[in-house]
């Protein structure tokens, strides 16, 4: 695994762009999941994740080989998201996609109440609830979040990937899960 | 409210997975005394659960295509390179015909020296074979990088590589003439002259 990556990023410096399509293949779902905790938007998730990977292509000479490849591009999705999010509105518009839901907005859910299986509005309704908890969190606490809980990061790889010592890393994380706590507890 | 700051960072280190034995076993004794502190424990543990049990989306099916066709465009050589290394056959053929090209290119190159086939009544004149008037030539005659000016009579084929032949209204040949100039018509000529060859040592 480990080789096959070191080989593919040799082939990628020299200028081969198929090698990069492997990499990409590897993890486009991991990246977009990130990115798509992180900005609550399918569409957006895509299209950071898209820019996420081209950044790694066009970056790949600062790539240090003495850091692990996922957390490289893990740091860069991170930090990608993490300029959307400050550029992007906090609020929630009616006819924005409903997180957790592919193509969904508000108005077909009102409109769909009735319609749907009670469970499995049930457990849409908590897909929700737990992602609309996500973005409530401040960006610090919302990054160690995702990256431990939703990539099932180590923390060593979390502080890798963020630059932060481990204790930081640490506390982030029980504050980003106190508040969690807040808001998902009582269910 | 939970009982202290300690208990509370033990239940984090617990969800860490990075707690100490001595520890643990004060936060479990605890928690089962003080019900406070087992509310904030399994409202932590409830949420930890949630959030990792939030379903998994995945991309769209032509992400992979959409990044690779936003990228930079590579540098021509390394197109050519990952070619050659997935068509290995192809390769072997073109590189066995540009060899051959080259080699044939190079003979046909070398070989500017003025021949002709020795016979009988031909006269030389400045690179020029002539056939004169009134004689007649028995056999074949080839001419190379040179002319033939032919005013009698051939009882053959005349060939000229690299010139030209000239006919003269009186000049009579009674096989082909032919007039190799282009380095495509040379190698036909040697494949001709090669099979014809075979063919007449296997008649033989």
């Amino acid at each position: 695994m480990d080789m096959f990556i070191k080989q593919r990023i040799k082939a990628i410096k020299k200028g081969d762009q198929s090698a990069f399509a492997d990499i990409v293949e590897m993890y486009k779902d991991k990246i977009y999941q990130l990115c798509y905790r992180m900005l609550g938007n399918r569409h957006e998730a895509e299209d950071a994740a898209q820019e996420a990977f081209i950044r790694a292509y066009v970056n790949i000479h600062t790539y240090d080989p003495t850091m692990k490849f996922s957390s490289w591009l893990y740091r860069i999705a991170t930090n990608l998201s993490i300029d959307r999010m400050r550029k992007k509105k906090p609020d929630v518009y009616l006819d924005a996609e409903v997180s957790g839901t592919d193509g969904l907005t508000m108005y077909s859910q009102l409109a769909d109440e009735g319609a749907s299986p009670e469970d499995a509005l049930e457990s849409l309704e908590l897909q929700q609830m737990v992602q609309e908890a996500i973005l409530k969190l401040p960006e610090k606490y919302r990054t160690v979040i995702v990256l431990k809980y939703i990539d099932e990061l180590s923390l060593q790889e979390i502080s890798d990937i963020l630059n932060l010592p481990i204790g930081t890393v640490k506390t982030r994380i029980h504050r980003g899960r106190e508040a969690l706590r807040k808001h998902l507890g009582h269910l | 409210m939970p009982c202290s700051e300690k208990i509370v960072q033990w239940m984090h280190d617990y969800l860490d997975g990075d707690i100490q034995k001595e520890e643990e076993q004060r936060l479990r004794s605890h928690i089962q005394q003080c019900e406070a502190c087992r509310e904030h424990f399994y409202a932590l543990e409830k949420t930890v659960a949630f959030v990792e049990n939030v379903s998994h989306f995945t991309p769209s099916d032509d992400f992979v295509k959409k990044v690779m066709y936003n990228l930079p465009r590579e540098k021509r050589r390394v197109r050519w390179k990952r070619w050659f290394t997935h068509h290995p056959f192809l390769t072997a053929a073109s590189l066995f015909f540009l060899l051959s090209m080259s080699s044939l290119w190079a003979v046909w190159q070398e070989d500017n020296e003025f021949s002709f086939s020795k016979q009988e009544h031909l006269i030389v004149r400045n690179h020029t074979v002539i056939v004169p008037e009134g004689k007649v030539v028995e056999g074949d005659i080839v001419v190379r990088n040179g002319d033939i000016k032919i005013e009698g009579e051939v009882h053959g084929n005349v060939t000229v590589i690299n010139g030209h032949k000239y006919l003269a209204s009186a000049g009579e040949v009674t096989g082909q003439i032919e007039e190799v100039n282009e380095v495509f018509d040379w190698i036909w000529y040697n494949v001709k002259r090669v099979g014809y060859n075979i063919a007449k040592t296997l008649t033989k």
